[in-house]
């Protein structure tokens, strides 16, 4: 039995009681998600507890077979998804920005703020600041089917139950996320060579 | 250099990271599987208050965080996270709702309670500062006269005193009464600072006065509300219970409806 078979049981029987073990197992992932979707910490960090909260009052409304059933890794995604998504249209909507759908040549991406904390130096000196810049240049579609495929690891039939698509679909699209990502990692190093890092 | 699928694929794996110390508190008290606490003043001096995404959940006076931790997971069963202060709309509303403006709403979260004990402090919540009513009263307002006694111990078990406030029902005879909140006193500090006088409401209890009419409207209230603050001494008349004021023909106020918890309840 892994985890989440334990975590189904126990959300069945006692959810108040098991929430919290859901929610240690899973906020890693689900942050993780949000911030590579989304590229702001602070965005991310809203959007992964907004889709905890989500998860426990679906939780509250689904009787005990329903939860047993449910592949958590596989739900928790699409719901974070789901937050990451309506988070964007309406970041759009009222703050006029640049949609994330457009892909954008490296050098036009503006830099957030974040990108001045101590985590985003910490990331630089450890080289992922890069490669979530430049995964942030990829066209939604194929961002999100890379992150989940090869950030969170979900298998690719996973992947598929999350998205919604055929199997063949989501992995033309990883495939095709990762080819524009080497093509931008190269136009990006012709660009500053000296800060990435492979 | 051109990165083969194999670093690409690593490269994505390394952008997985930790969520932040904050996510799964904040998490919990949203839902309401934990708490949040932090400390505020009033006219009894520090309070801590405590609260999740339902609601407040607990008043209770300033102690340090440990010896509060472990009363609040005893009754509540659920673990708190200190803050530095109170959220500033929650703050606000807690700072109008004790300068008596009762429209400012404020969520409860007061699970694990009875219906009669929310019966209790719902009926209590009706009562405008300033202005006292008998445990009796609230009994018979809820329907069930007979339960004074109850009601003392459900006021008694009011886990959000000031924002529901227990400190304006007193005993029927007229005295004071105890106070959850840090003992009696605390309960005539909080009303003379709604205004009334804790000393002369008990004086004219122990007079046998108990209602006071007015010689014009021929309506009767309970001593402290507001319409019988409004009587000038010249027309002000005293009345030892509800029937003596019904019997000289007077009838009872809608505001503060003084017949409540009497034997006449019905009249």
């Amino acid at each position: 039995m892994d985890t989440d078979d334990t975590l189904t049981v126990g959300l069945a029987t006692d959810l108040d009681g098991s929430f919290e073990g859901l929610v240690l197992t899973h906020q890693d992932r689900l942050y993780s998600i949000a911030l590579r979707v989304l590229g702001n910490p602070a965005d991310a960090e809203e959007a992964a507890q907004d889709a905890f909260v989500r998860a426990y009052r679906a939780l509250a409304g689904y009787d005990a077979a329903r939860i047993r059933e449910l592949r958590l890794r596989a739900w928790l995604a699409t719901i974070v998804l789901n937050v990451c998504r309506s988070r964007r249209t309406r970041g759009a909507a009222t703050r006029g920005t640049l949609s994330l759908d457009v892909a954008l040549p490296v050098d036009a991406e503006p830099r957030t703020p974040a990108a001045l904390g101590p985590a985003a130096v910490a990331d630089r000196r450890a080289g992922t600041e890069s490669w979530a810049d430049l995964l942030l240049t990829l066209p939604t579609a194929h961002r999100v089917a890379v992150v989940l495929r090869h950030v969170d690891g979900l298998s690719y039939p996973e992947v598929a139950e999350v998205l919604g698509k055929p199997e063949g679909t989501v992995k033309a699209q990883v495939h095709r996320g990762l080819a524009q990502l080497r093509a931008a990692y190269e136009a990006a190093e012709r660009l500053h060579p000296e800060e990435l890092t492979a | 250099m051109t990165p083969d699928d194999r670093t690409l694929e690593a490269a994505m794996a390394g952008l997985a990271t930790h969520a932040p110390s904050t996510l799964a508190p904040d998490v919990l008290v949203e839902v309401g599987l934990a708490d949040r606490f932090a400390r505020t003043d009033s006219p009894i001096g520090g309070l801590i208050v405590a609260w999740n995404g339902l609601g407040v959940s607990t008043v209770d006076t300033e102690t340090d965080d440990a010896t509060f931790a472990a009363a609040h997971a005893t009754r509540t069963g659920r673990p708190t996270y200190p803050a530095t202060s109170l959220p500033p709309r929650l703050e606000d509303a807690i700072r109008r709702r004790l300068d008596g403006d009762r429209r400012v709403r404020i969520d409860l979260d007061l699970r694990g309670h009875t219906d009669f004990e929310r019966d209790v402090w719902a009926k209590a919540l009706e009562i405008p500062a300033g202005e006292v009513r008998p445990y009796g009263w609230i009994a018979g307002e809820i329907g069930r006269p007979k339960a004074v006694r109850a009601v003392g111990t459900a006021l008694g078990h009011n886990p959000v005193p000031l924002i529901v406030p227990c400190h304006r029902v007193v005993r029927t005879d007229g005295t004071i009464g105890q106070y959850s909140l840090g003992g009696p006193a605390n309960k005539r500090t909080i009303l003379r600072a709604e205004g009334l006088d804790p000393d002369g409401l008990e004086d004219q209890a122990r007079g046998g006065i108990r209602f006071v009419g007015s010689d014009t409207t021929h309506i009767v209230c309970l001593p402290t509300c507001h319409h019988a603050k409004r009587i000038t001494p010249a027309h002000r008349v005293p009345f030892r219970s509800f029937g003596a004021a019904l019997g000289s023909g007077y009838r009872a106020c809608l505001a503060c409806k003084p017949a409540s918890g009497t034997s006449l309840a019905a009249a």
